[in-house]
Parts: C-alpha cells; structure tokens; sequence
C-alpha cells in the first residue's frame, strides 16, 4: 500500500480535475475528456510495450490508429449490395492475384539461392503483377464509385455489431506491424522510427484515396454504436423516471407545472447525452482494466523479464541465446495491435470515420509526449500520462487564454498584439506539450511515475 | 518534330520541376545529415525549423515591400534571406544551449536525444504557427517567368510550350553556389576539415586537440544557414504552409538516407534521387506516348504510374530498397 502512495495519489489528483471540469464546466464535457483519455491510455499502453518493455520507436501510432478506425467501418456498415454487384467480383479477383502473387514471390525467395536472376525475376512478378491488377480492378473500382456518390460509392461492410470492430482492428494493426517489423526491424532505432513515420503516412494515403474501400474524404458518417441513441433515451418512461426520482428535490421546489415539466424535460435532454458517454465510459473502462492486466502479467512474467534484459543490453540477450529479432516482431506486432483497438474504439466512440483527421501530431507525437510524460515502462504510468496529456491538450485553450488575458491586461481589448495572441490560443496546446516534454525530458527523464522492477 | 515536341514537354513537367524540387530537398537533407553526422541524432524538428527560417523571411519581406524597398525583377525574399539567417541561427543556439547542451555533455543515446527533438518541434511548431498563423502564404513579387510557355512557342514554331519560373532557376543557383561554398569549406578549410574528423571519429579528433564547441557552434551556424534558405526556396517556388513543411520532413529524410546519412554530398545527391523518381513515377505519360508513338497505338489511359497522392510511397519504397541491397546508403555513410 505504502509504496504504491504516489500511484494512487496522482490518479486521484487526476480523477479531482475530471470532477472539477465536471462541476464548473458540464459533466457532458468532463465525460468526454474522461472517454478520450481512456482511449489515449489504450494507445500509450500500446507504444509503452514497444517503447517501454522492448525499447522499439514506432512513430507510425496514426497508421496503426486509422486502420483500426477502418476496421470499425468495414465491420460495422451494412454492405452496398449494388457495388457488390457491379464491382464486386472484379475486387475479389484482383484480391485473388495480390495473394497468389506474394505467395510465388515467397516460394520463389524460399527455393532459390540468392542471385541476380532471383531479383530480376522478383521484381519483374511483383512489376507485371501491379499492372495486371490494375488492369482488372480499374473498371471495378470505377462501377463502384458510381452507385450512387453522395451517398455511398463504395463496398460497404459486413453489417456486423461494431463491438467486433475492436478484435478486428487489431487484427488489422497487427498484421501490418508483421510486414513492417519483417522488413525495418534489426535496422538501428532511429531508422525505424524514419521508415514507421513514413508507412504511417502511405496508410493514411491509402484510405484517403482508395474510395472504394474507405469513400476516403467523403467520410462515413452515422455508423452503429454499442449504446443507445440519445433521442431514443428521451423518449423510454424508464429513463425519464430514473431522471425524475434523481433530480426530485431540484423538481420539488418548482411548484408551477409547466414549468416543471420544462425544466424536467431539459434535464432529459442532459441527462440522456451524459448516460450515453457514460455507456461508453463503462465499455472502455473494462477494454483498459483487461489490457492493464495482462499487461502487469506480462511485465512481471519471464518473458517481460527477457524483453527488458533484450531492452537493456541486446547483445548480452542474445549471447544468453534470446532470439532479439523474433520476441522484438512479437512486441512490434503485441504493440500495434493494442493501437488499433484504441483506433477502432476511437471511431466507434466518434460514430464516424473521417480519413482527413489523421495527422501524425496528434496520432502520433502526442501518444509519445504521453508515454515519455506518464513514464515508459510503467503502465500505471503510461495510463496516467495518456489521462494527463489528454486533459491538458482539451484545457489548453482556456488556460492560454487566461494567460493571453492576464498578461495583456494593461493593453485596449481592439490593439492587434491582443487580437493577434487571442486568435492564435488553439496553438498554445502545441507550446504547452513541447515545453512540458523537454522539461520532464530533462529534470524527471522516467516520467511522472517511472518504472519500477520488483522481484515477486 | 513530334519528337521534339516530346522532350520538350518531358523537360517542362519533369525535368526542370524535379531539379529544383530536388535542390530544395538536398539542401534539408544536408543539414539532417550535418546534425546525424555531428550531433549523432536523427532530428525530427527538421520541417520545422525550416519553417521557422522562411517565416523570418516572410516577415523581412513584408517589412521591405512596407518601406518600399525591393530587388526589381527579382523577388525581395533574396534580399530578406540575410537578416532571416542571423534570426535563425540565433535561435538555433539558444535552443542547443538550453535544450541538446544537456544531452550530449550527458552523452546520452541518441534515441533520447531524437526525443528531445520532438519535443524542440512541438515548440517551434507552435511559435510559428503563433507568431505568422497556420494559413497557406505567397510570399513572391518580382518577374515570374524567365521563359513563358507562349514565347518559347512563337520563337521556336514548337507546339509544346516550355515556361521556366525565374524561382526555379534562382532555386537551382542559390543550391549549386550555397553547396559548392559548403564542400570547400567542409574540404579545404580547417574549421571543416575538423569537423569531418570530429563527424568520422569523435574520440580520435579530440585527442588532436579539435575544440567540440566549436564544432558544434559552426554545425548550428550551417544548418541554420541551410534550412532557412532551403525553406524559403521552397516557399518561393510553391507556398508557405506550416504543415507542408512538417510533411517535406519524409522525403527529406529518405533523401538523406539513401544518400547514406553522414555523408554531405550523398545528401546533395539523395535530393536529386527522390525528387526525380517521385516526379518520374507520378506523372501522367499519356501526352508523352501521343508525341512519340503512332495515332493507332495512342494509349487510353492517363498512363500514370502511381497517383500523386502517394509520392510518400515513392520514397518509401526507395528507402527500403536501398537499405535491404545497401545498408550505408548509395554513397557511403554510417551504417544504421
């Protein structure tokens, strides 16, 4: 108990400005902060198992993100039965090829000796294979992105509940961390953050233009959700009681009728949108407790022991006979597939999937901050740091503008440095979290909470 | 005459864009390598204090055209370039005092030090975007054409056009001067030559009495020169966008790489690769095969390799394939 005091009052310092934003601001507000936090804890435990346990940089968390965010929609929507009609078995063929295609390319690889003729043969299968696919997919992607563009234009999904989005996603994340690691991992650590940046950036690339697949920046909106609809909630007598019996000594001062049926009614309105984020908050909470334990597990399990000897020296690992390349593809592979769930849990909180919102600042280096701020290698740590970054990133702008207010006090309200500062506060979030970085960087370089190795 | 027409338009939409595309890359990519080379981090705050380069430039030139003074027919940013690098490179060693001092007397790893940088590219994201807004900005006056496309028709009776922009060839000149004066200094002086022998073997240089601040005084010096004028090169040629400049970090990157990292003048190549096969691989060639091949063979298709929206791929794919065949890049650097 005594030793895990700091844990258990930074969380409770925590959960205190949740229920303070709740109080002063909206409970609407502080739930939604509290939702994203617990999705941005999905994804620092994510990059804290790669960067944490095995020490790997993966800048590509915004590639991993919106695949997840891909699987939610392809799980979730119903399927255009036209586009499958007209496009359908053109895609399916295409898919066919791409498949037969890395498979000659593998058995190729697997049965000949390395040579130049190898190469040659190699890239002229993967050369003609591209042209042939484009070839067959062209007029089905076209059929496709003709039925009917504005509202759909593409395949569509399984129509399957969204919750199943969560596994799939990352399956999704997982297996493109598998071709990632094969190809980038032994190579030294910056050039493997360089190569997941610039894959991060091909993915997005891909859904933002593969609008068969995805619309792309048509986005997809209204997808299914796990919880009920606000209006649906307004109009249940259930909930409107369980309302009414909540609030009943804030009702039974208002004597008047209708106006108490107005105010009750306003508080439905309210009370719906918070019991919904609380609906969501419930689901995400069980998805962090049951990643954090087996993530503990892990951590104090042999094989957590070996990924940090393999962390801390490689070659001593290895010589102890450690494969450090197969367990750093299981960590790269573990890792990512935890950011995809965070992804597909992130669009199926928001109920839609837009491709032109993934820019690596925010999917990307402030997952870092989190991991680097909260402590790397902890997960209490990298919990908290995903809960307090986040929290900042939303209270930033109302804190700089205090700031702006309070130090150009003594200037008129119309004089253009006062304007010019007023209108650029959504940018102080990007000072506030490079500042607090290189300051915890520098004076508490293991985080907030750092990591603490205890033989049990 | 057809096939005259042909390289004519291969060298207005590939050639002449793609050099100055690429010296505007070399030049980042030179001062990435500089710092790999010297510092020994890869420094992820690249776009960005490119970005905060040109804005000085912005600024310098607003506050010109205000006063009324300009360069004629060329664009006043040459002249505000000066005053932006003093700017610049002032920033640059406050931020190496405060911030990567710490670090490398620490001797720290250099994925630490990668990190810090992160945490320099938050800040100078947000000074910039601060101080001059996230918004797209102009900032060229001055003659825009050197050749215009209708002129070049009349004086040589071709179909095809060829314009060549005055940013493109003050872009490709600026390059070749500003490179050639660095490999003299990196080659014939002794300041430089120190600071290849502190880049090749950091023990060994000061052993022979090679002063590290200095070294590291004069690398910051450069790279601020560098990435100012890269950054206002490239702003004057397309546009000034803080997020394009974060963005141009990727190909920056890969140029530095595949010229193998460490090494200045396989940089100054490496531009020149990822900008002609990014060119090369995402132009449409429909025009191209309706110059040269016969009208019954005339493709249908736009005969694109790759849409431009996944030049990102390009570089990519060359990144890997020079690290699979050879690790230390095309010329060689330091192996990753």
């Amino acid at each position: 108990m005594r030793k895990n005091l700091n844990v258990i009052a930074a969380y409770s310092i925590m959960m205190g400005l949740i229920i303070l934003v709740g109080i002063f601001q909206s409970w609407n507000i502080a739930l939604s902060i509290f939702n994203l936090c617990l999705i941005s804890a999905v994804m620092t435990m994510g990059a804290n198992i790669q960067w944490g346990y095995a020490g790997l940089i993966n800048f590509g968390i915004m590639g991993f993100t919106a695949l997840g965010g891909l699987a939610a929609v392809l799980i979730s929507v119903d399927p255009v039965q036209e586009a499958w009609s007209v496009g359908g078995s053109n895609i399916l063929f295409s898919l066919f090829l791409i498949i037969a295609m890395v498979l000659a390319v593998r058995y190729i690889l697997k049965n000949y000796k390395k040579s130049k003729n190898r190469t040659y043969i190699v890239a002229a299968i993967i050369i003609l294979g591209i042209i042939i696919i484009r070839f067959i997919s062209e007029p089905g992607i076209e059929a496709i992105e003709d039925v009917e563009p504005a509202k759909t234009g593409f395949l569509g999904g399984l129509g399957l509940p969204i919750i199943f989005s969560w596994v799939v996603g990352a399956f999704f994340a997982g297996g493109l961390a598998f071709v990632i690691g094969k190809v980038a991992l032994g190579l030294r650590a910056d050039y493997l953050a360089i190569a997941t940046l610039l894959i991060s950036e091909i993915v997005i690339a891909i859904i933002k233009h593969e609008d068969w697949l995805t619309r792309g920046v048509k986005n997809v909106i209204g997808l299914k959700r796990p919880a009920p609809y606000e209006v649906n909630l307004q109009q249940t007598d259930w909930f409107i009681n369980f309302v009414e019996k909540f609030n009943s000594s804030k009702l039974n001062l208002i004597s008047d009728l209708t106006e108490r049926q107005a105010a009750l009614n306003q508080l439905v309105i309210e009370g719906s949108s918070v019991f919904v984020k609380l609906c969501y908050s419930g689901l995400f909470l069980v998805v962090v407790i049951i990643l954090l334990i087996l993530t503990q597990k892990a951590l104090y399990s042999p094989w957590g022991r070996m990924m940090r000897a393999i962390r801390d020296n490689e070659e001593a690992a290895n010589a102890m006979g450690k494969n450090v390349v197969k367990q750093h593809l299981l960590i790269f592979v573990l890792g990512s597939a935890i950011v995809g769930i965070a992804g597909a849990m992130l669009v199926t909180q928001d109920g839609l999937f837009t491709p032109g919102s993934y820019r690596p600042l925010r999917y990307t280096f402030l997952i870092w901050v989190m991991v680097i701020v909260g402590g790397s290698g902890n997960n209490f740590g990298a919990i908290l740091g995903g809960f307090v970054v986040w929290f900042l990133w939303i209270e930033a702008a109302p804190i700089g503008l205090y700031l702006v207010n309070l130090t150009t006090a003594g200037l008129d309200d119309t004089h253009f440095l006062k304007v010019h500062l007023i209108e650029s506060v959504p940018y102080f979030r990007f000072l506030m979290m490079g500042v607090g970085l290189l300051v915890i960087m520098r004076y508490r370089p293991k985080g907030i909470l750092p990591e603490k190795i205890e033989i049990k | 005459m057809d096939f005259v027409n042909a390289i004519i338009l291969l060298l207005n939409y590939i050639f002449v864009p793609a050099l100055s595309y690429g010296s505007q890359l070399a030049l980042g990519a030179i001062f990435v390598t500089l710092i790999y080379g010297i510092l020994r981090f890869a420094n992820f705050a690249t776009g960005d204090m490119m970005s905060f380069g040109t804005m000085f430039v912005i600024l310098f030139t607003w506050y010109f055209q205000s006063v009324g003074i300009d360069l004629g027919v060329f664009p006043t940013a040459l002249l505000a370039i000066p005053f932006a690098v003093i700017f610049m490179v002032s920033y640059m060693l406050i931020i190496d005092k405060f911030v990567f001092k710490y670090y490398r007397i620490k001797k720290s790893p250099p994925v630490q030090l990668a990190m810090v940088s992160i945490g320099v590219m938050f800040v100078t994201q947000a000074v910039v975007r601060i101080i001059i807004g996230p918004s797209d900005r102009r900032f060229f006056d001055g003659e825009k054409f050197l050749i215009k496309a209708g002129e070049f028709k009349e004086m040589t009776g071709l179909t095809e056009g060829l314009a060549i922009k005055s940013t493109q060839v003050i872009t490709i000149i600026v390059t070749l001067i500003l490179v050639s004066t660095l490999f003299w200094f990196l080659n014939k002086t002794k300041t430089g030559k120190s600071m290849r022998a502190y880049s090749d073997n950091e023990d060994l240089a000061l052993l022979s009495g090679i002063d590290p601040k200095k070294i590291v005084m004069t690398t910051w010096i450069i790279a601020g020169i560098l990435a100012t004028i890269g950054g206002a090169l490239y702003g004057l040629d397309k546009s000034f966008k803080p997020f394009t400049y974060f963005n141009n970090m990727l190909p920056i990157f890969a140029a530095a790489i595949v010229g193998g990292i460490g090494n200045p003048f396989g940089a100054f190549l490496g531009g020149y690769v990822i900008a002609f096969s990014e060119i090369l691989l995402t132009y449409a060639y429909k025009k191209f095969f309706m110059y040269v091949l016969p009208e019954s063979m005339e493709p249908d298709g736009l005969v694109q390799l790759l849409s431009t929206d996944y030049k990102f791929a390009v570089s990519f794919s060359i990144l890997v394939i020079v690290l699979l065949y050879r690790p230390s890049g095309i010329f060689k650097g330091k192996v990753l």
